[in-house]
């Protein structure tokens, strides 16, 4: 009987064999899937362990904006936010539940996993210390933020229930300097490790009919209103026909083509027939602008908006921008009259018209809007810095000079004037969009500052504030918010 | 064999001082989990390390005394094997007694004293493991009776879907567990005998004789057994541990592997009608198939299981850091899951060798043992063993389908691991009389042939 014994004694080695070989598989080659919780959303231990962990810190300048606290309850780190209401919309929560911001898309480097941090985490696995994140570095510029930031909740003007956004770019870069968004929230609350609290908070924010959760800066897309008078100056400039002193059409008032409706100036000097361009500009004239639109046409007036960065997105550091938009299905001439005075079809984010101030300001260049603007390791060596990129050229050289030329002449002589600010170069455009007759009417200022070799381009957009439509004018609500950030940012 | 041994006067050395040595590794593989764990979870040695020390000392002691004073030739790795898989056992469940608020760990050292206990009278009683053959038939029809008793109306219990348990009075006990052994001997005594009939070839096909066919009655009857148990107790572990050591004895006894190919296709034939006709064993093959199509549902035990282990990964989290309460039933089916998670791969693959070395060690009983009767018997018993570790780790780790049996050792069950240990008595029985050295019978003839008719001869 000892051979069939022997055999057996082979068959139960290769049982086990088998069942080791499996276990390998499953614990090593296949652990890192399993652990994976993109893949395995329903896996809790992964996400318990990566509510409980150190992560890196969000930095703006030499500030921790978000850091993780050791705790000693449950989970070993409290996520906290050290300036909740000014950054809420940037950072985002961190959550048992969900992240957001750049909790969400930096989140393989603020945890830890990302590949960057290899070297970190052996030499963690090697000291049996727990891994940590790497830090974030924004390119935020803390003054600019909270000039930003008091000038849509510190203003007794706009009232408490204020709902727009300020977002400060550095034209030559790319690099986000200022993003709020109003109404906001406390991300706290939500990466609070009592739970229950949490849900409540969450249910709360989220059905307030207000949206603090939105980031409007690049979610919402409104009519840019006079603002976009600018995108339609440009298409001009860039056929090669117009400069600044152009003469353009004017005059009281221009009858859309095809209808019996008549749009006015509201009330400012537009002259009687031609008039230059720069003084169309300076007084924002919607009968020279209606009619340059049509003179242009559907195509020139979307490829110009298109090289600005409209019908596309190009922020990768958040989620959640909106396509700013321009008509792509051909549209009827009294549409698109309106359209070149940022009315009917026309949308734009916040970011999206400060990219447009931005290429007029970097000759003509636009570059993609970034936030993070250095990865480093737990120990702060950088790892990685992000390298600006050209997203398009907008306009040539030439026709942004005039532009800028032009945008200076609206601060110096026309509708805003509340954003000039002493010894420095400063370009503005205002706006005041509305959608239909009973809503309320949008309040836009967009503006360029150039001082000693330091330049910002802003846009500010008030999309509610407490005052009626009467009362409300781009130059006269949003000028001093856009003014304050510049000044931040130049002095 | 006798003859040969003696001629080249080989005999096996005891190794009692082998054994107690090795047994020492074994009681710091159970103290140092279970303060592990003190540390691990509460951030202290447990209060009790010494009294649940001494206590796990002394019963580790006391199966040393009795195998030197009883078995002093028996292997001396299978003691020990078994003291660290039991000690790290019970310090699993009391990691997940800590976390689940229950206390199994306590019930389990009860359990584990009344298995020791067992194992010393099993040793104490049983001088000759060949005493077994005259209760082949008895044995078989406990088997039986016991396999049959959850079906009964007032003392079978269904819990978790399968029928396999007796409630009697306070405590519950899984008959399946002590069937086991009954069978191993039932059908050790059977094939023994009736070993040359069913060595018969009949037809020959390809490489394979097959048996004749008036001899298919005994595989027939076991076939139907395993069914009945897989239909009536929804049981598919026990189902195919049974009909599985039948076959292997089976093989063994005859020689003849047209023997497991009649099984096998058997087996095949039976799983596919299984497969084909109730809904229970169509969920199990769907979890292991697609364990997180359902992970809140079906999956969800797999699942969890699988999610455990690989966060344990090659080191695991060490106890206390990870989550194995996670596991529904981590303390009985799923304990492999928890030592994955806490353990890692390191301590999983330890694990399953030390349960190889157990396997092993009993298979050489087999092979150096002097009967026929002994042979198929710890051969039978070791392979039970192999089977029912392959089946329940296989079934955790996703190499085969769950079929639901414990862990032998490891697993909460008092059935389990009491029956366990008697097992190992017995190897160690089998073990003993293989290895120790022949008795001298040329002496004794000498002096006292004429002064007695009949020889004695002492086994001691």
């Amino acid at each position: 009987m000892n051979k069939p014994i022997r055999t057996m004694a082979m068959f139960c080695m290769l049982l086990f064999l088998g069942l080791l070989a499996n276990v390998t598989y499953l614990q090593y080659v296949a652990a890192g899937d399993l652990n994976d919780a993109s893949k395995h959303p329903e896996n809790r231990r992964v996400i318990e362990a990566a509510f409980s962990r150190e992560r890196g810190a969000i930095l703006v300048g030499r500030n921790a904006i978000a850091e993780s606290k050791e705790s000693d309850d449950k989970y070993d780190f409290q996520r906290t936010y050290s300036n909740p209401f000014m950054y809420a919309h940037v950072t985002g929560w961190f959550s048992f539940y969900s992240q957001s911001g750049i909790e969400n898309t930096q989140n393989s480097v603020l945890s830890g996993d990302d590949s960057r941090l290899f070297v970190s985490r052996l030499v963690d696995l090697v000291n049996n210390a727990s891994p940590k994140g790497g830090t974030v570095e924004l390119t935020l510029d803390p003054d600019a933020q909270k000039a930003a930031f008091d000038g849509l909740f510190q203003n007794p003007e706009l009232g408490n229930d204020v709902q727009g956004a300020v977002v400060a770019l550095e034209p030559s870069t790319g690099k986000i300097l200022a993003m709020v968004s109003a109404p906001t929230f406390n991300p706290n609350k939500l990466a609070s490790h009592d739970l229950e609290s949490v849900e409540v908070e969450d249910k709360k924010l989220n059905d307030r009919a207000d949206e603090p959760k939105l980031n409007r800066a690049i979610s919402t897309t409104l009519p840019p209103g006079s603002t976009f008078k600018l995108v339609t100056a440009a298409a001009a400039l860039e056929t090669g026909d117009y400069d600044a002193d152009s003469m353009v059409p004017g005059g009281p008032s221009y009858r859309l083509p095809g209808t019996n409706t008549s749009i006015g100036n509201g009330g400012r000097a537009c002259g009687t027939d031609k008039i230059s361009m720069t003084q169309a500009l300076e007084q924002s004239c919607n009968t020279t602008f209606l009619a340059l639109a049509n003179e242009l046409g559907q195509d020139k007036l979307r490829r110009q908006a298109e090289a600005f960065g409209f019908n596309d997105t190009s922020l990768e550091d958040l989620k959640g921008q909106a396509q700013s938009v321009f008509p792509t299905e051909e549209i009827s001439d009294d549409f698109l009259a309106k359209s070149g005075i940022g009315q009917q079809d026309v949308r734009a984010t916040p970011l999206q018209m400060a990219m447009v101030v931005s290429g007029i300001v970097n000759d003509g260049v636009v570059m993609r809007p970034y936030l993070v603007d250095e990865v480093r390791s737990p120990d702060l060596d950088v790892l990685d810095k992000t390298s600006t990129e050209e997203l398009s050229e907008a306009v040539g050289s030439d026709s942004a000079n005039e532009l800028r030329k032009m945008m200076v002449a609206v601060v110096e002589n026309g509708t805003a004037g509340v954003a000039a600010i002493p010894d420095a170069e400063v370009g503005a455009k205002t706006g005041t969009a509305e959608n239909c007759s009973a809503c309320n009417d949008y309040a836009w200022f967009v503006s360029y500052a150039k001082k000693d070799g330091k330049d910002v381009a802003v846009a500010v957009m008030l999309q509610k504030v407490q005052l009626s439509n009467a009362e409300i004018a781009g130059g006269k609500l949003a000028g001093p918010i856009a003014k304050s950030v510049m000044e931040a940012v130049i002095d | 064999m006798t003859q040969q041994n003696s001629f080249l006067g080989f005999v096996h050395r005891r190794r009692r001082g082998a054994e107690l040595f090795l047994l020492i590794l074994a009681l710091f593989v159970g103290i140092g989990a279970y303060a592990a764990v003190g540390l691990g979870v509460e951030g202290e040695v447990p209060a009790d390390i010494i009294g649940y020390g001494g206590w796990l000392a002394a019963l580790t002691i006391a199966c040393h005394v009795v195998v030197r004073l009883t078995a002093p030739y028996a292997d001396p790795v299978l003691l020990p094997v078994v003291a660290a898989l039991n000690g790290l056992g019970l310090a699993v469940i009391h990691r997940l007694d800590l976390a689940d608020g229950t206390t199994f760990a306590r019930q389990q050292l009860v359990w584990m004293t009344i298995g020791v206990s067992l194992f010393a009278l099993t040793l104490i009683f049983l001088r000759d493991h060949r005493v077994l053959q005259r209760f082949t038939y008895t044995s078989g029809l406990a088997a039986i009776v016991l396999l049959l008793m959850p079906m009964l109306p007032f003392i079978g219990v269904q819990k978790n879907g399968a029928r396999i348990w007796i409630n009697l009075g306070p405590v519950g006990m899984q008959p399946g567990e002590v069937a086991k052994v009954l069978l191993v001997v039932a059908f050790a005594g059977y094939l023994v005998l009736h070993r040359d009939a069913l060595a018969l070839a009949g037809r020959r096909l390809v490489f394979v004789d097959l048996p004749r066919g008036r001899d298919l009655g005994p595989i027939l009857m076991m076939w139907l057994l395993s069914l009945c148990i897989l239909v009536f107790q929804r049981d598919l572990g026990s189902s195919l541990l049974f009909f599985g050591i039948f076959l292997t004895m089976l093989y063994v006894a005859t020689e003849r592997p047209g023997w497991l190919v009649v099984g096998a296709s058997m087996f095949l034939a039976g799983a596919f009608l299984g497969y084909k006709a109730f809904s229970h064993v169509q969920v199990r093959v769907d979890a292991w198939l697609h364990p997180f199509d359902d992970f809140y549902g079906s999956g969800n035990q797999i699942g969890e299981s699988l999610f455990g282990m690989a966060w344990g990964g090659l080191l695991g989290r060490g106890f206390g850091q990870g989550s194995p309460s996670r596991i529904p039933f981590a303390e009985s089916d799923f304990i492999m899951g928890a030592i994955g998670e806490e353990l890692g791969l390191t301590g999983v693959m330890a694990v399953i060798v030390l349960y190889g070395l157990i396997v092993e060690r009993g298979l050489r009983a087999a092979l150096v043992c002097r009967d026929a009767f002994g042979k198929l018997m710890a051969c039978g018993l070791a392979c039970v063993l192999a089977l029912q570790v392959f089946v329940v780790i296989g079934g955790v780790t996703r190499l085969i389908p769950l079929t639901g049996l414990t862990t032998p050792f490891l697993s909460y069950g008092g059935s389990s691991l009491v029956a366990n240990w008697v097992i190992i008595a017995l190897l160690l029985r089998i073990s003993d009389q293989a290895r120790r050295p022949v008795p001298d019978l040329s002496q004794d003839s000498d002096e006292t042939s004429d002064a007695e008719t009949t020889q004695v001869v002492s086994l001691r």
